[in-house]
């Protein structure tokens, strides 16, 4: 199978012209490292972004960065680090949960809408994602949005970008709004809570005025209690003072921590990259969305039927869930937990031959799907960017 | 000041003299889907709708209706989609680029009856509201519990959510809490055809490709809106500002990045320049200082304990740029003051002159350079400019003063807006950055975009509505549409 490693946008689009011309299928990556997601596509060719690499621009004080879509994501983060900023929306890294190697991409976390803890408080990857470039299923070369951070000019694709895993177009350029890294992180841990505790303790944190960055809960295996973590960045003083209240809010709770430094970034890390739950790498493992509020009723419902394993993020908002990779991987009831709970599942990993046959996104309603279908039309009138990665037939 | 002669330098498409001539049969149609209040046939009364925020330019629409239920919406669009009519969504009608201004062909279809909030969870932090709701109205239903909805345009008294969402709105708050799509959760959206779609929920992040996104800012294009479901946030415990006076416009964008550059967001950052200080001290005697040639408001937000912090980083950091006037707000009142001086800018200078509202976008670095362009474009054409805006992300108001007596100098206003216009396009920022294209900017699109751009959002455009009956005057330029 030819691989096409373009170097700039004009030589995707002389190769995409190509491959619609001649309805080559072609597989869209970056490096790879995120391939064993999403449904099983068969295509004829990849194009892959894994030699357009660079900063193109960094502007620390108007708070933005530009870079080639196959620059790595730690590139761009050492970049930004040196001038004491960083990605707003903390993106997840699934290397560990997926077993995979190399360097994720920059426009992957644009395609594929890559957020972590932080998603809560500052946004998702496409609440900063404020411009693109890309080639269309045409090979034509597209820009939406732009370097400045308010734009409400014309259509905003720059959003039907972030999340289309590349269906409806190759991402040569992306551009991000940034912040300033905080002074100083610390996180409050209450132990011995349960899950609906647990929840009810982060909803009244993040009800708060106290601008909480990060809201898990890590159940423990004998599902009796369980870490809860609430996080505070900022400058010290404001991060001293806002511990203090939030410790005077939970003081009916007997144990308490404050966790800060290396052992509560890799606390935060293993809750940003769910290795909270790689320690089963056989298992299948969902990431399900739904109102925070419902996050325990839908997980006790997952468990009735399965064996399942699970934790929490975003105030139980994000559910991550593993379950036995045998059979359907638990979709059927999964499915039906978001019915019933509201939301969404996607499976994130599970054995190739599982995903081929069920849904890996959660399925949309039919007026929905006709607007999908007729989006996805639109920009690769041939279908041959990433055919059937996120649904069948798209 | 309303502009009673509409000088009409923005082109409105032919008529479709088919429609006209069905005027009495299509209104009759609608007469057996809307309650008889819920439509507006006479002359009268339709006058009130024929216009919105950019009153220079007015079109009398075929007739309004005002439903009260998505499915009286559904069945309005399922008829004019039947029957070839054209529909304008409209919200409170504030639009100051003309997105709401109707066309002869075209009915009217107003939201500002079905303005209830329907469900609020302080525990999930969001609360689903019909679309014709006011802005301020979603803060004011959950204030009691310390709740609020973050974006706040200036308009937040009148303009509803169901065009904040058409504009996808900012405000002066939005550099710490986003515009309107960073707080949308999921809308119902009545297509043309009367297909009702959910999109999103109480849960973060829509499934599937970001439809909610698009939908945010289209303007009116792809559907109604007639339901929503916004992040509330609770409030900071309190916000103090402070004002900086600054004898160089240079020393003021200086300091705006210096602040950045130390890690500091405030929750706004506002840029004043001499006319606009002196036309919102006239008004709001806000204690502004007169004698400097630009003003930034900087609020930070926080317990005392942590706003007197920041005050003394952000005083440290603004001291190198030798401000004339530096003065933190010591009161309710004072804060009060200074952010009426700000809020009533565009009010204030229309009690002064006619204007023109400009919304570009720059990158912040270029402020300098834009201001002094601006200024020489403004005077080249013998007219005079005051300067608000949102320093933080580099959105710019220029307000290009004219009067409406003297002959000719509205065209040259609006001669001078669309130079400045292009400037923010040279030097790599937007047409617009919170108030949307609408007819007022529709026309310089082909400066931002071209061709190929242009034409992948008509495709998407033509997906919602591949006979462009939805809004059809506006965004898009007149020559070169297409639908698929």
């Amino acid at each position: 199978m030819t691989t096409h490693t373009p170097r700039d946008e004009q030589e995707a689009s002389i190769i995409i012209r190509d491959a619609a011309a001649t309805g080559t299928l072609l597989n869209v990556s970056g490096n790879g490292t995120k391939a064993p997601m999403g449904r099983p596509n068969q295509t004829d060719a990849s194009i892959s972004s894994a030699a357009m690499s660079g900063i193109t621009l960094y502007e620390p004080a108007e708070l933005v960065i530009s870079a080639r879509s196959g620059t790595p994501v730690l590139e761009v983060m050492r970049v930004l680090a040196a001038k004491g900023q960083e990605l707003p929306f903390e993106p997840m890294d699934y290397r560990s949960l997926l077993g995979t190697k190399g360097d994720p991409t920059i426009g992957a976390i644009a395609a594929m809408n890559i957020s972590g803890p932080r998603r809560i408080m500052a946004g998702a990857a496409r609440d900063s994602l404020i411009g693109v470039r890309f080639v269309n299923g045409r090979g034509e070369v597209v820009k939406s949005g732009g370097r400045v951070m308010k734009n409400v000019t014309g259509l905003d694709l720059v959003k039907l970008m972030a999340g289309s895993w590349g269906t409806l177009g190759f991402l040569t350029e992306v551009t991000f709004k940034v912040l300033p890294k905080p002074e100083r992180m610390a996180t409050l841990v209450i132990r011995g809570l349960d899950d609906s505790q647990a929840i009810e303790a982060l909803s009244i944190a993040l009800g708060s005025p106290f601008d909480v960055t990060g809201a898990a809960h890590l159940p423990d295996r004998d599902r009796r209690g369980g870490s809860t973590l609430i996080r505070l960045e900022g400058f010290r003083v404001s991060v001293d003072y806002r511990m203090n209240e939030l410790k005077r809010l939970f003081k009916r709770f007997r144990f308490m921590d404050i966790l800060e430094g290396v052992g509560a970034e890799a606390l935060w890390q293993s809750v940003r990259d769910a290795s909270v739950l790689t320690d089963h790498a056989q298992r299948a493992i969902w990431r399900v969305s739904t109102t925070p509020t419902k996050g325990p009723d839908l997980a006790a419902h997952v468990a009735q039927s399965l064996d399942a394993q699970w934790f929490y993020d975003w105030g139980g908002g994000l559910v991550w869930i593993s379950t036995p990779a045998d059979g359907d991987a638990g979709a059927s009831v999964l499915r039906e937990a978001t019915k019933t709970y509201g939301g969404h599942a996607t499976l994130v990993r599970a054995p190739a031959e599982v995903r081929s046959t069920l849904d890996v996104f959660e399925p949309q309603s039919d007026a929905l799907m006709t607007l999908t279908r007729g989006i996805k039309t639109s920009f690769d009138p041939a279908g041959i960017l990433n055919p059937g990665r996120m649904y069948a037939g798209i | 000041m309303i502009l009673k002669e509409a000088s009409m330098t923005i082109a409105f498409p032919k008529p479709d003299q088919a429609v006209l001539a069905r005027r009495r049969e299509i209104i009759e149609g609608l007469g057996r889907l809307v309650a008889s209040e819920a439509l507006i046939v006479s002359e009268d009364e339709r006058r009130a709708f024929e216009t919105d925020g950019l009153t220079a330019y007015r079109q009398m629409p075929l007739a309004v209706v005002l439903p009260s239920t998505t499915q009286e919406v559904s069945a309005v669009m399922r008829f004019c989609h039947d029957h070839g009519v054209k529909v304008v969504p409209r919200g409170a009608g504030t639009s100051l680029c003309g997105g709401a201004i109707p066309q002869e062909d075209a009915i009217v279809l107003g939201v500002a009856k079905m303005n209830r909030v329907l469900d609020v969870s302080f525990e999930g932090r969001t609360a689903r509201v019909q679309a014709g709701i006011t802005n301020l109205g979603i803060s004011q239903a959950v204030a009691h519990e310390g709740f609020f909805y973050a974006p706040d345009p200036s308009s937040q008294l009148a303009c509803t959510i169901a065009g904040n969402i058409a504009m996808n709105s900012g405000g002066a708050h939005c550099l710490k809490y986003g515009v309107t799509t960073n707080n949308l959760l999921g809308v119902t959206l009545v297509m043309l055809d009367g297909t009702v779609v959910e999109i999103g929920g109480e849960h973060l992040d829509a499934a599937g490709y970001d439809i909610l996104g698009l939908v945010c800012g289209s303007e009116g294009q792809l559907g109604v809106v007639t339901e929503a479901v916004v992040r509330i946030l609770r409030a900071a415990e309190g916000a103090r500002p402070a004002l900086f006076g600054f004898e160089k416009a240079e020393d003021a964008g200086a300091c705006v990045a210096a602040i950045i550059g130390a890690g500091i967001i405030p929750v706004a950052l506002e840029y004043m320049d001499k006319p606009a200080i002196q036309i919102c001290e006239a008004f709001a005697h806000a204690g502004y200082p007169l004698d400097v040639e630009a003003m930034l408001i900087v609020e930070v937000e926080g317990s005392d304990q942590e706003i007197d912090d920041m005050l003394r980083r952000i005083v440290t950091i603004a001291e190198p740029f030798r401000p004339k006037t530096m003065k933190v707000s010591q009161s309710e009142a004072e804060s009060a003051a200074i952010w009426k001086g700000r809020k009533s800018a565009f009010g204030a200078t229309g009690r002064v002159a006619d204007y023109i509202c400009m919304d570009g976008t720059i990158p912040t670095g270029q402020l300098p350079y834009v201001l002094r362009r601006i200024d020489e474009i403004v005077k080249s054409y013998g007219l005079g400019v005051a300067n608000v805006f949102h320093a933080g992300d580099g959105n710019l108001h220029p307000l290009v003063m004219f009067n409406t007596h003297v002959p000719g100098e509205m065209e040259k206003a609006e001669k001078a807006g669309e130079d400045i216009l292009k400037l923010c396009v040279e030097v790599g920022g937007c047409l617009t950055g919170e108030h949307g294209v609408g007819i007022e900017k529709r026309d310089l699109m082909t400066y931002q975009f071209n061709p190929v751009d242009l034409e992948q959002q008509m495709r998407v455009r033509g997906v919602f509505d591949p006979g462009w009956l939805l809004n059809p005057a506006k965004v898009f330029p007149l020559e070169g549409r297409f639908a698929a």
